[in-house]
């Protein structure tokens, strides 16, 4: 169950990025739907469920059209952020702040480690002039974003999860 | 945590499984397994995308027209200021054209009759109660010019320099009550005509014997020293004499060739030609006909054996000469052009070319 509802959520969230936001022509980088359903569902599944989303998200990233790059590129740095927001599920259940800015600090290094991985990669594409450019925007967009989506998801994700005894 | 350790290892497997594939699809450069599973991908989800963008298009354009508004007024702006700059050029082109077509005509006389030539444009006229016609030009003695010059258009006769300026003339039109000029009739007899109205002069011939009719061209015979009038000038057209009786003068009107309720751009001489041109210029009426097409650059026509004399400066002007050559009269002007040019002529020639460039511009 909890399986499908992040099957959906990871591929609604791809579609909508692709179909809706990038399209905008906001300023700087658009705003990443996906990031955020990965924090969300991170924050609520734990490190391990945060790696294993994330790794699939970022997957889906990588070969849903209109992806252009290396395939695996998106994963790595997803399944990162994943497990890295996952270890704070425990102080997140109590704080929605640190929720939220757990987020930010995603989008921010999510977009730096991709960047990272572009010039290890020698993608012409990304360079740190941009970098500098896109992240303060890419964090805004999240964090404005990140207090409609990650609530409900991480609602949505608890209520399908599997009765877990924490121990 | 309790499984850290086994969360850290199946993090490590995903990092690696990761990395594994970004290698493999680097080598790959985009075939192989890789390609076909993105093109499965695509196929799958393009329909998906297609659907989700059919949906959300009309918000998005929403959004956007909202967006672009400030950017679109900016638009609008510059386009307006775009479009009445480029209506206020479409007005011109008529009055470019046409000084296009004046400086064609002077420079076909300044060709044809090998005068040096200072261009200037019409800035100010005195006002027309009938009292004095004069007229303001924008040359002046830093251009060259000196009092009682003849001034001209592609016309004809326009009048004669008065006060020289630094920068600015008088020049006295020709249709002033005071002003005279000594002419020559078709056969070679000399008159005199003055200036009487807007449209009119009045012609007094010398010898009781001579006699002009109605349509014989006038041109100016040059004064001592070719000051204030060079030779060989158009003048104007009688339009009606008298038939006075034995041992009178004859008298008549004569219509000028230069219509002085549009003076615009005008030639001052600055330095007669070494020969009188004698009626070359009447020889060649209305080069209007032809100059257009002659604007373009068009090659010498190989008649102009002549004018390549001469080309020193004026080489793409005589093209404009010699090409008028071929439609209108002037074929038997430029024989006699020839024949009264003695060989020596291109000393003078080489400065033309550079007044009339720098004055042409008005």
């Amino acid at each position: 169950m909890q399986v499908a509802l992040v099957v959906v959520l990871v591929l609604a969230a791809t579609v909508v990025n692709a179909v809706v936001l990038s399209p905008m022509n906001l300023p700087g980088a658009p705003p990443n739907v996906l990031l955020l359903v990965v924090a969300a569902l991170a924050l609520v599944l734990g490190p391990m469920g945060g790696a294993f989303v994330g790794f699939f998200a970022g997957l889906a990233a990588d070969l849903l059209p209109p992806a252009d790059h290396l395939l695996g590129r998106y994963a790595l740095v997803f399944c990162l952020i994943g497990y890295l927001i996952g270890m704070l599920r425990d102080e997140a259940r109590d704080s929605v702040l640190l929720a939220l800015v757990s987020v930010a600090v995603a989008a921010g290094v999510a977009t730096v480690l991709y960047g990272l991985l572009g010039g290890v990669l020698s993608d012409g594409r990304v360079g740190a002039h941009v970098l500098v450019t896109t992240v303060p925007y890419s964090i805004v967009y999240d964090v404005i974003l990140a207090p409609f989506v990650v609530p409900w998801v991480m609602k949505l994700a608890r209520r399908t999860q599997p009765q877990v005894v924490h121990k | 945590m309790r499984d850290s350790r086994r969360t850290r290892l199946v993090l490590a497997l995903l990092l690696l499984t990761a990395f594994t594939l970004i290698t493999l699809d680097y080598r790959a450069n985009g075939g192989g397994v890789f390609g076909s599973v993105r093109r499965t991908a695509s196929s799958w989800f393009g329909p998906v995308e297609r659907i989700a963008a059919d949906v959300v298009r009309p918000v998005r354009h929403a959004v956007e027209a909202i967006s672009s508004v400030g950017s679109n007024h900016q638009k609008l702006q510059d386009a307006d200021q775009q479009i009445s700059q480029l209506q206020q050029k479409l007005r011109n082109i008529p009055f470019d054209q046409q000084r296009i077509d004046e400086l064609d005509k002077m420079l076909h006389i300044s060709a044809v009759a090998q005068y040096k030539l200072v261009y200037a444009q019409v800035i100010a006229v005195a006002a027309s109660d009938g009292f004095e016609w004069t007229a303001t030009i924008d040359a002046g003695s830093m251009d060259g010019l000196k009092p009682n010059m003849t001034v001209l258009n592609g016309d004809g006769l326009v009048g004669r320099t008065t006060i020289v300026g630094r920068s600015t003339s008088t020049v006295l039109l020709a249709i002033d009550p005071q002003f005279t000029v000594g002419v020559r009739l078709p056969d070679g007899q000399t008159g005199y005509v003055s200036g009487r109205q807007k449209d009119a002069m009045s012609l007094q011939l010398i010898d009781p014997t001579a006699r002009v009719k109605v349509g014989d061209g006038l041109v100016t015979r040059g004064s001592t020293n070719q000051t204030p009038f060079v030779w060989g000038v158009q003048v104007g057209s009688v339009v009606s004499a008298t038939q006075p009786l034995a041992g009178e003068v004859q008298t008549g009107t004569v219509r000028p060739y230069v219509d002085f309720t549009s003076l615009d751009l005008v030639g001052v001489v600055v330095e007669p030609p070494r020969t009188d041109p004698r009626d070359a210029l009447l020889a060649s009426p209305v080069p209007t006909v032809t100059v257009t097409a002659t604007v373009t650059a068009t090659p010498p026509p190989p008649s102009s054996s002549n004018p390549s004399s001469n080309s020193g400066a004026t080489s793409s002007r005589s093209a404009t000469s010699s090409h008028s050559a071929t439609s209108t009269h002037t074929s038997t002007a430029n024989p006699t052009g020839t024949a009264t040019k003695p060989p020596v002529k291109p000393s003078p020639n080489p400065s033309p070319g550079g007044s009339p460039a720098g004055r042409s511009g008005g």
